[in-house]
């Protein structure tokens, strides 16, 4: 098969600790290999060049049944705002929030991306998430099935099984040829079936009389027992409000004694998404304020947690979340359109537009909320770029948010613009942060670090020799960075070269090939579980409305696998 | 030995019950038995193997009589019917699976048509209240495990989704609804009193035409505001009534049908449905779900919303933006214009269901059946080309009308030699590729226009 050979590039490897040495790059038989191993390569000349493994998103909504209804019901995000179809690419690519799943494939690969972790699948839906997988070109997908609002999950945690639990979860990840557990506001979206919510870690959820707490808990249990590649992923209770900083502290807390058994090289036990919303001071929109300082001082101190930023980016945008009692919360907040679903024995969601202004003294304040998240911290490797996509802005603002981390002169331009920029400086410490990161760092949030918090870190997000070929070459001299922030952000949003799987899949920002995509799955092994069993049969028998062998994916919608597989047989 | 086929989808209604048990012949040829499935479902699987079948496609003569052809022949045929023509429409796929939908929209975009499905003359004005109110919804197993409150409104399941009762809404032991219909209030809403209504425990009989006037007074008296004495042809302490078992439901859901959204107002009605829904969630647990008549009618919605952003009347004919604008480029508007010059008619009867005048216009130019089956459209066509029928004879994913996806099943195999509604599509755009390779041969000078990008 073809050999390539990546010339003269400065290289930026955190996971092999190389930065930014003037490297080549062997490409063999779709794997990174020793330079020695080549033969007859074609080369890609790549002097002054960054060259970074390929980047992989931790948390982002691309695929699934709520994404599908931010699409269907806001024609309004296609018009105007639609690119005309590229003549290299072989579809239309329609949207701008919540692109199609074409443009959504073309604009990660474009960015140098090639791995997205859609962050919830509602495990009724899978078929119809894997069938958007299938559509969705270029980027390896994995799915992550929602457990914090299941009811076979809660009346485990609540009986403290989690040998049980351990063997439903196992048993959910096959049928639904998921990733990993996620969970969403624990308790809250099952509250939600009765139009209620669980807005602090112990607040018993109705009926079941669990607490979130105990849902967390319990979720971390049972990763650790299974030994999954990745952590419980969790969307804490609370999302949004003023003064939540203390809940979120609170689940932080949760994770506390609990330490990471897997093979796969995964250091935390606890991944904590979009924390930007889940970091504000103050007990009402009048004085929300920024508390980004004591959350990421308790994550600084704890290595068994990473997190995300979801990074608000100042966009018309389209929110959508598992939290369905959040989503209800924000319509009256905003009183536009409202999509809503909640779903059987599993979760729940919601869909409202949102405009996030330079003019409204709260958007202001989330923008720094999120952007301190990061530069307070001081382990990039535990901390990821993430805008939640589409939920505080689209994922193809990347580039503009790995800018204003890379550029203190890029933050002060887009404070200009702010109407209330005097009170988000005193709500905030953003004006007082000078630093900037390297371009190591940001290899580290966008690639290695999420690669190692996955579990993948054998596969992605290193250019190891063994590794998959995915390599990004982005038109950027890290011995003569651009004065301008504007060509960061250009350079970030479309590589000179992204290499998929071995083959030039993007050439100078533009698509050139369109090579076959994987859908990521974990089969994890788990003992007999006659108990565990019964219970799905009895709940399938009585309660669902589909039948129990039409609920498991057929294995002919699942497309192009590559598993996972884990042995907690033991 | 005869063979049953168990958890089998039925291919009929947006109910999708998925457990019904087929039995099938010894040689595997013939439906012998349908067990759970409704008078209609029963029907549709005996009678893909009850009679003569089409299995050839047929291609009208100058003398008006069909002639068998291959498939190589008829495919060849749509795609340079396709290719000449300047918009053709490609409509229908209330009946095929998503796979269909998926590679027919591969054919629209390549030889620039429009495509749009049976939402353009049903749940299209559903769409149009959704686009500017939302769609505060559920799965119907939430309906089945939580509601105590259930309103059909412009709606008759008894008659159009015949298992819907029994399945979802009135009838069945949930989790928190242990006693089934004696733990819930039921309340029908038609200008006639339906063989649901006789279900009720409360039937309204709105006036025709005025259920916007009745839902805006249900609206008024849950925010607290006085109406008058008779609203819609309804007293006023009945609204009050109503209204007062709304707020106090602990789970309520309102299915509406076509009463709603093809009666004056059509978008209108269902735009205040919702709000009325909205409204009641400041109360307590309301959700509302559109009656969606075929098995896979909402599955074009969903497949062409992830692949354009737009679930119906999709003008792709600039071939590299999708535009959307129903009057515009629906149907029926299209061909009431005579603005379309070829027509391919899949999974649907348009011959059936468009007004005369549509038809009519339609039939000057080439006009395409793909159907299993013989009917109206197929016997006015040019080309009729006969596919497996989804559910029985082919197997793939189906969006019920609460778009949860499920599994079909093929309990047989179809007729020798006749493939899939998906392999046509397939193969015609393979066809259609060819065709433009030929083109580009002959005049290598005519290269593609160069992208223009926006924004960037």
């Amino acid at each position: 098969m073809s050999e390539l050979l990546i010339k003269n590039g400065f290289v930026f490897d955190p996971l092999q600790g190389i930065k930014g040495d003037r490297m080549d790059i062997g490409i063999k038989d779709g794997k990174i290999v020793e330079t020695s191993a080549l033969e007859n390569p074609k080369t890609i000349d790549a002097a002054g060049m960054t060259v970074m493994a390929g980047g992989v998103d931790i948390h982002s909504h691309v695929v699934g049944p709520k994404v599908n209804i931010g699409r269907l019901f806001r024609p309004e995000d296609k018009l105007f705002k639609s690119p005309h179809k590229s003549p290299t690419c072989s579809r239309m690519e329609m949207g701008s929030s919540v692109p199609s799943t074409f443009k959504t494939g073309y604009d990660y690969a474009r960015m140098g991306y090639v791995f997205v972790n859609e962050a919830a699948m509602p495990p009724l839906h899978s078929p119809h998430v894997h069938e958007e997988i299938r559509d969705t070109p270029i980027i390896d997908n994995a799915a992550m099935p929602v457990f914090g609002n299941n009811w076979f999950t809660l009346e485990y945690l609540k009986n403290n099984e989690i040998e049980n639990n351990a063997a439903y979860t196992a048993w959910l990840l096959r049928a639904t040829r998921g990733f990993g557990i996620k969970v969403v506001n624990p308790g809250g979206s099952e509250a939600w079936g009765w139009g209620l919510n669980c807005v602090h870690i112990h607040d018993p959820v109705p009926y079941f009389d669990i607490t979130p707490a105990r849902i967390i808990k319990g979720l971390i249990e049972t990763n650790e027992h299974l030994g999954l590649p990745h952590s419980m992923h969790l969307h804490c209770n609370n999302l949004g409000n003023p003064g939540n900083y203390t809940d979120t502290l609170e689940s932080l807390r949760l994770a506390e004694g609990y330490t990471p058994k897997n093979n796969f090289g995964r250091e935390q036990v606890m991944h904590v998404t979009h924390l930007q919303f889940h970091a504000y001071g103050g007990d009402s929109w009048g004085n929300v304020e920024s508390r980004s300082k004591d959350i990421m001082d308790y994550v600084n101190a704890h290595d068994n947690i990473t997190v995300d930023m979801g990074q608000v980016t100042l966009d018309e945008t389209t929110t959508m979340t598992a939290d369905g009692p959040f989503e209800h919360h924000l319509r009256a907040l905003n009183n536009l359109k409202w999509a809503n679903v909640d779903v059987e024995l599993e979760t729940a969601a919601g869909v409202v537009p949102y405009i996030y202004s330079p003019k409204v003294k709260v958007c202001t304040i989330q923008w720094a909320v999120g952007l301190e998240l990061a530069l307070f911290s001081k382990d990039l490797m535990r901390t990821f770029v993430t805008t939640d996509h589409p939920n505080a802005g689209p994922f193809t603002r990347y580039p503009q948010v790995i800018t204003w981390l890379m550029s203190r002169a890029a933050r002060d331009e887009t404070m200009k613009t702010f109407k209330w920029l005097d009170r988000t400086i005193e709500s905030t410490s953003i004006d007082s942060i000078d630093r900037e990161l390297t371009l190591y760092e940001i290899a580290q949030m966008t690639r290695a670090g999420p690669a190692k918090a996955l579990g993948i870190s054998n596969i992605y997000g290193g250019l190891a020799p063994g590794m998959d070929a995915d390599v990004a070459v982005y038109p950027l001299n890290p011995e003569d960075m651009p004065s301008d922030p504007a060509a960061i952000e250009k350079a970030f949003a479309r590589c000179a070269w992204l290499v998929k799987d071995g083959v030039v899949t993007v050439k100078d920002g533009e698509i050139v090939a369109e090579p076959a995509k994987r859908t990521i799955w974990v089969d994890v092994k788990v003992p007999d579980n006659a108990q565990v069993q019964r219970d799905i049969y009895e709940h399938f028998l009585r309660h669902y409305s589909v039948k129990l062998d039409n609920y498991s994916l057929f294995e002919e919608h699942l497309h192009n696998p590559r598993v996972i597989e884990v042995n907690a047989a033991q | 030995m005869s063979k049953k086929v168990e958890n089998v989808g039925c291919p009929y209604c947006g109910v999708c019950c998925d457990d019904l048990v087929v039995t099938v012949s010894d040689d595997g040829k013939k439906i012998l038995e349908v067990e759970n499935a409704c008078a209609i479902g029963n029907q549709i699987f005996h009678h893909a193997t009850g009679g003569e079948r089409v299995r050839l496609p047929r291609l009208r003569q100058p003398d008006g009589t069909y002639k068998d052809i291959s498939y190589d022949e008829a495919i060849d045929y749509a795609a340079n019917v396709l290719y000449k023509a300047k918009k053709p429409l490609i409509y229908g796929f209330g009946s095929t699976n998503c796979e269909g939908m998926a590679a027919a929209a591969k054919v629209a975009e390549k030889a620039g048509a429009v495509l749009d499905n049976c939402a353009s003359i049903c749940h299209g004005s559903s769409f149009l209240a959704m686009f500017d109110n939302g769609y505060p919804s559920c799965t119907l197993g939430e309906t089945k495990n939580r509601a105590d409150v259930i309103v059909y409104w412009g709606a008759n399941p008894a008659h159009a989704h015949p298992r819907h009762m029994s399945r979802y809404s009135i009838f069945p032991r949930g989790f928190f609804t242990g006693k089934g219909h004696k733990s819930r209030k039921i309340i029908v809403v038609d200008p006639r009193h339906t063989d649901t209504a006789q279900v009720a425990d409360i039937y309204l009989q709105v006036q025709q035409g005025h259920d916007y006037e009745l839902f805006d007074a249900f609206r008024a008296v849950v925010r607290g505001h006085e109406i008058p004495d008779v609203v819609a042809g309804i007293r006023r302490e009945q609204i009050v009534e109503v209204a007062d078992i709304l707020k106090k439901a602990r789970f309520g859901t309102i299915f509406y049908g076509m009463g709603l959204c093809h009666s004056d107002g059509r978008n209108h009605n269902v735009d205040i449905a919702i709000s009325l829904t909205r409204d009641l969630n400041d109360f307590t647990k309301w959700t509302i779900m559109a009656m969606r008549g075929h098995y896979n009618i909402t599955g074009p919605g969903a497949v062409w919303s992830w692949q354009y952003g737009y679930p119906y009347c999709l003008d792709l004919t600039k071939r590299d933006i999708a535009h959307m604008n129903p009057g515009e480029t629906s149907s029926i508007d299209l061909a009431m214009r005579d603005e379309v010059d070829a027509f391919i008619n899949i999974g649907t009867d348009a011959g059936a269901h468009f007004p005369i005048d549509a038809v009519k216009h339609l039939r000057k130019h080439p006009w395409i059946t793909i159907d299993p089956n013989i009917c109206m459209a197929s016997e006015i066509s040019d080309l009729h080309i006969p596919v497996g029928i989804v559910g029985v004879e082919v197997p793939g994913i189906v969006y019920r009308m609460d778009n949860v996806p499920i599994q079909y099943r093929k309990v047989i195999d179809p007729p020798e030699g006749v493939i899939s509604d998906e392999e046509v599509f397939e193969r015609i755009h393979k066809r259609l590729c060819e065709l433009e390779a030929e083109e580009v041969a002959k005049e290598p000078v005519k290269a593609a226009p160069e992208g223009v990008r926006v924004g960037e």
